[in-house]
């Protein structure tokens, strides 16, 4: 086993003519908690869902546990069940309960019998502290709520990596720290996260790293602590100034 | 009306407002007046126009009532599925019609709704070979008038195609000429019951092994193969159900005479045409109905399914469809309903549907508007029953939101 478990080299992408990701170079060990921040269109989203291929790259390499991204379909299977993604819009099954909503993949992707993924969806949602709701509809609940039932659904397959694209910024205010509560109980136990945010209190808290990205390049990555401090580009500074003025 | 006064201290005051309110001015009171307003005019306006026209009628010596609808027809009618000649009254003569009527929608029903999904699906996909021919389709076939297409369909079959003397015989017993389409099919015997017991048997069974299955996977999660085992019960079933009728096996065939094809069923070309081209130009809609309703569905669904591993058949069937129904069962059902009105259309190329035979008993007794009543009735009612069980479905399919 390895020890880096997303490896991009040379990435670099396009949507038709415009340059989106640009020469991404980034290793992730396994284990390692990164915070991804940057102004908006600069790119982050796109680079984390390179990483289960929800977009492709046309140029360089990207490698997720071994396994290399190309058009391979069992490959891009393969990496699916080890990566899970929580989305900004929670993006719930509105026609299924909470419950349907998380065995949906162990029954039909992971071949689980009904009544394991069902003790196992229980005990996500335990896990984020949400299990009364169950057996209702995802439209019923708040959206704090919803997002952590999302956070469950993508642990039902045990992945090893967790990307997180912007989870509390549809949020209320009240609801943001339910679900950021849970994301550090996360990280606390070993897997491997990359999350797009700028709640910058919990890149302090929890990130090992903390990368800057802007038009599509990665400019700067630090610990926290020194990110923080000690801004090396005049496009990190000006950033942090603006989202950590208010 | 209750007044809130009137109402006990326990019941919160009703919306219609305080105690002051006046009933003249509360909003329940408002909208009942109205009602009764619009029903009182209504049935004034019915009750002038219907006396005047009996009135206009009596003075012209124009007979009214449906008194003529026990009288014999007179005429014979090219295909029923019902014994009928024209000795019997025009109240039966109706019946075939509407037969017909439905014989056309049933059948054009159930092939619209499996040719409109599949090619709905196919204008999504990502061969490019399959997504082009299926928008080409689709285009072509919605923007050219049905009735052009009806007529188009009629001389391609009864033009084309060799007279009877010479029909292709593509398949042993089945014959193809300008007068239609000859097929085999098993003379009626009393063994034949066995055989529909077998059937029945066979459905259970299939019926059960399902049950089980789902079972199974629920428990174990075994994914137990359903269909051909299901399909292999229902062929045993009919099978055995036949050995033990004593292999009833007289097959009415075809034959090919000297002039003519005799036996067997058949059905005429006006038929195939009416079936064929309604089937063809709702499927165009149908499909573009299926390709909107899954395309309404936010792109963060597929996101979601993808990122969970789904495969692309996966995400259609447990995620897609099932979202995308809510929004393509009621216009499908407004397709449905045009399919049944459109066949009305059959009249251009003779196919004996309930207004041609509506068009010849009103030419031969002149009943104008009981004739024109009772097909309005007829296709009303038609049209009520589907908008009844479209809400239904809705009702039951709806999302639970809070
Ligand atoms: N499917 C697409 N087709 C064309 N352009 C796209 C597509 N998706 C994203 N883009 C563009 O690519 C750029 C980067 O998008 P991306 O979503 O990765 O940015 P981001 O850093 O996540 O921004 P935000 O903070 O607003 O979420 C943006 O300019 C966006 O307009
Ligand atoms: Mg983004």
């Amino acid at each position: 086993m390895s020890d880096v478990i997303i490896s991009f080299a040379k990435v670099n992408k396009w949507f038709g003519q415009f340059h989106v990701l640009r020469d991404i170079d980034l290793d992730v060990a396994r284990g390692e908690r990164i915070v991804i921040c940057g102004p908006s269109g600069s790119g982050k989203s796109t680079l984390i869902r390179c990483i289960n291929r929800l977009e492709e790259h046309q140029e360089g390499h990207l490698s997720v546990d071994g396994v290399e991204l190309t058009d391979d379909v069992k490959a891009i299977e393969k990496v699916r069940r080890e990566v899970g993604m929580v989305f900004q819009q929670f993006n719930l099954f509105p026609h299924l309960t909470v419950l349907e909503n998380l065995t949906l993949a162990p029954t039909w992707v992971g071949k689980m019998p009904k009544k394991e993924a069902e003790e196992r969806a229980m005990a996500q949602l335990e896990r984020v502290r949400i299990a009364e709701q169950a057996r209702k509809y995802p439209l019923q609940l708040s959206g704090g709520q919803q997002q952590r039932v999302a956070i469950a659904r993508s642990l039902c397959l045990t992945p090893k990596i967790m990307l997180f694209d912007e989870p509390t910024s549809a949020l209320d205010p009240e609801m943001i720290k339910e679900v950021l509560d849970v994301m550090i109980d996360l990280a606390g136990q070993g897997i491997t996260m990359l999350c797009v945010t700028h709640e910058m209190g919990f890149a302090r808290s929890v990130a090992d790293r903390v990368i800057f990205m802007d038009q599509g390049q990665i400019i700067e990555q630090n610990s926290p602590t020194e990110f923080f401090a000690n801004p090396r580009s005049d496009r990190t500074r000006d950033f942090l100034s603006k989202i950590l003025s208010h | 009306m209750a007044s809130t006064e009137q109402q006990s201290p326990a019941t919160p005051p009703a919306s219609t407002g305080g105690t002051k309110t006046s009933r003249w001015r509360s909003r329940a009171f408002r909208g009942l007046a109205y009602q009764v307003i619009l029903v009182v005019v209504v049935l004034l306006v019915g009750g002038y126009l219907a006396g005047n026209t009996l009135e206009n009628m009596r003075v012209r010596g124009i007979q009214s009532g449906f008194g003529f609808f026990l009288q014999p027809a007179g005429f014979g009618i090219g295909e029923s599925m019902i014994e009928y000649d024209s000795s019997e009254p025009y109240w039966k003569a109706f019946v075939v019609g509407l037969s017909n009527t439905l014989r056309v929608a049933v059948v054009g029903i159930v092939l619209t709704t499996l040719f409109g999904t599949l090619l709905g699906i196919g204008r999504l996909s990502r061969n490019f070979l399959l997504r082009t021919l299926c928008t080409a389709y689709v285009e072509l076939f919605r923007n050219v008038p049905v009735l052009l297409q009806l007529l188009m369909w009629y001389f391609v079959l009864t033009d084309w195609l060799p007279d009877m003397s010479a029909a292709l015989n593509p398949v042993t017993g089945f014959f193809l000429s300008k007068n239609g389409l000859s097929f085999p099919i098993p003379v009626w015997s009393a063994g034949h019951f066995a055989t529909l017991l077998g059937l029945g048997g066979g459905i259970a069974a299939a019926w059960w092994h399902a049950r089980r299955a789902r079972h199974a996977f629920e428990i174990s999660g075994a994914q137990w193969p359903v269909l051909w085992p299901a399909i292999g019960m229902l062929v045993a079933g009919t099978l055995i159900g036949w050995l033990v009728g004593g292999m009833p096996g007289a097959i009415d065939m075809p034959e090919r005479g000297e002039l003519n094809i005799s036996g067997g069923g058949a059905v005429t070309p006006e038929f195939i045409a009416v079936t064929m081209g309604l089937t063809i130009y709702t499927a165009a809609f149908v499909a573009e109905i299926v390709r909107s309703g899954i395309q309404a569905v936010p792109r963060g669904q597929s996101e979601a399914a993808n990122s969970l591993g789904l495969s692309r058949a996966q995400n259609l069937r447990l995620v897609l469809l099932p979202q995308a129904m809510r929004v393509i069962i009621p216009p499908v059902t407004n397709q449905y309903l045009n399919l049944t009105k459109n066949s009305s259309l059959a009249v251009a190329i003779g196919y004996p549907d309930l207004v041609s035979i509506s068009n010849t008993t009103l030419n031969q007794t002149g009943r104008a508007v009981e004739c024109i009543l009772v097909m309005m009735t007829v296709y009303l009612v038609l049209s009520l029953l589907t908008a009844a069980l479209t809400n239904w479905y809705n009702t039951r399919m709806a999302i639970k939101e809070r």
